[in-house]
């Protein structure tokens, strides 16, 4: 992938704006992206569309308001990683040759509140079968189960996170919060608690992807899509049986390895994260999925404060998901374009200091897992 | 006339309770839950079908507070993972109820009554100790 340039990025932020539209999201990020790479919807040979909820040609949409149709236009569906799918998508069809320069780009415009998809059966929902908060809580209690983390941990993430979120203007949340509040917010489904959990909510994000770049654009040194293997109860495509899992390797590991390799990178090369922290014990299981860590390292790296912004491995400077919410088709573009700015050194007060290689990581719905790393 | 399970594919209805519909493949070894053509955790596709047993132990829970999409039963209610007895290992999503709910904590079938997909009261199951 080393011939795969990122050469401009665009963010309609996260959060909720009543009537607008997700279109109208999605122009805004397009056109943002557009102009950081000074060309117009013409001048694009491909466009690649992440969204979930948007429904049919959501894609086509944004660029028909653009008068940039008549190139081929591809909506990608694959839940909370929609958007780093069609950012595979997109990375690919450079890659092989078939073009030059492609338009990848986000939208979403969620309800409020518990996530509904229709990838449960009628009668798994009337049954109480599928709320995906409670399926976030059985990850996290066997986390808590296995590594000795405590409720604590849990809230020490959210309060980073936050802390981040204050200097994103494109975040949902910029208050900070203490861990006694995160500790003392409802309870929605043991040990999970309401500011543990992100916010599905709206949004767009957008990248051009060329062949070349010339200074201050990005190489997309890496990018892999991975689904689940099967057996696990607690993959995240929430099956209703599992068997021994110990010798399974997640999703999240898998991409991470692909990505690694296309980049000739490892962890250890790694100098700032965006990744999935739908819930708080998601971020803390992704540090040691992507081999950020060992499995029961968490504890110290929190107490080390080496997540932070100014600390060893600042993960989610942007905020998160905790802070931004999870627009589901835009959150993984979301995270590329913070590392893109914070590899081109324009991330203001969240900035890490001299960071040339970033990876962002999304999992979710279907078990798909997206690993992105970025060069400067 | 009585409440019928939520789904018959998942459950059924006698004399003896409800009981969990599940399958077994030779080829794998391996048992799973509810019933499907082919094993889905190795694609073995001499699938036979078996009752899976009505004991286990609670593995992980945790507590449903707000009520789902698409559910209108009451709230809270219990949701874990049930360790069936037997061998291989079988781990099943199971509603749960009663006292002490704890990790290694035995749990026992039964029948619970939720409003179905159309309204109607439906049968389905929880492990309780």
């Amino acid at each position: 992938m080393s011939d795969v340039r990122i050469t401009g990025v665009g963010m309609h932020p996260f959060g909720r704006f009543g009537e607008m539209t997700g279109t109208a999201m999605g122009v805004t990020a397009v056109r943002a992206a557009l102009a950081e790479a000074g060309i117009g919807a013409g001048d694009v040979q491909a466009a690649f569309c992440g969204t979930a909820y948007g429904g049919v040609a959501a894609g086509h949409r944004v660029l028909s308001s653009l008068a940039g149709t008549g190139i081929p236009i591809y909506d990608v569906e694959a839940g909370c990683a929609s958007g780093g799918a069609a950012l595979q998508l997109g990375a690919a069809s450079i890659a092989s040759g078939q073009h030059d320069r492609v338009l990848v780009f986000g939208i979403e415009k969620m309800p409020k509140g518990i996530i509904r998809s229709s990838f449960f059966a009628p009668w798994q929902e009337a049954a109480g079968l599928s709320p995906a908060p409670a399926f976030f809580a059985l990850r996290a209690q066997r986390l808590l189960a296995e590594t000795g983390l405590t409720e604590d941990h849990l809230a020490q993430v959210v309060v980073k996170n936050r802390r981040h979120g204050v200097a994103n203007p494109d975040a949902m949340f910029r208050k900070p919060v203490t861990a006694e509040e995160v500790l003392g917010s409802r309870m929605i489904c043991p040990p999970l608690r309401l500011f543990m959990l992100c916010s599905p909510n709206e949004g767009a994000a957008a990248v051009v992807l060329e062949r070349t770049g010339g200074p201050g654009s990005i190489g997309l040194a890496g990018i892999s899509l991975r689904s689940h293997l099967p057996g696990s109860v607690l993959g995240e495509d929430s099956p209703l049986c599992g068997i021994d899992d110990s010798a399974i390797t997640p999703p999240t590991t898998l991409a991470a390895r692909d990505a690694f390799a296309q980049a000739g990178l490892g962890p250890t090369d790694v100098d700032v994260v965006e990744c999935q922290d739908t819930d708080a014990a998601r971020e803390l299981l992704a540090w040691a999925e992507l081999g950020l860590c060992r499995p029961g390292e968490q504890a110290g790296m929190l107490a080390d404060g080496d997540a932070l912004v100014g600390g060893r491995l600042p993960v989610n400077p942007s905020g998160g998901l905790l802070s931004k919410g999870e627009p589901l088709g835009a959150s993984a573009l979301g995270q590329v374009v913070e590392i893109v700015r914070q590899l081109r050194g324009e991330a203001g007060e969240r900035q890490v200091a001299g960071a040339r290689v970033g990876l962002a990581h999304v999992i979710g719905r279907g078990a798909n897992a997206c690993v992105t790393v970025l060069v400067a | 006339m009585s409440p019928e399970p939520i789904d018959p594919t998942v459950l059924r209805i006698d004399e003896g309770g409800v009981t969990l519909l599940g399958g077994w493949s030779a080829t794998s070894g391996l048992r799973h839950f509810p019933p499907s053509p082919v094993c889905p955790f190795t694609g073995a596709d001499d699938v036979v079908p078996v009752d899976l047993p009505r004991t286990g132990t609670v593995w992980l829970h945790t507590t449903v507070t707000v009520a789902p999409p698409g559910y209108s039963g009451p709230v809270p209610y219990g949701l874990g993972i049930v360790e069936l007895d037997g061998d291989p290992l079988l781990r099943v999503v199971s509603r749960l109820s009663g006292e002490g709910l704890h990790r290694g904590a035995p749990v026992e079938l039964g029948a619970d009554e939720v409003p179905g997909p159309d309204g109607a009261p439906a049968v389905t199951w929880v492990f309780h100790t």
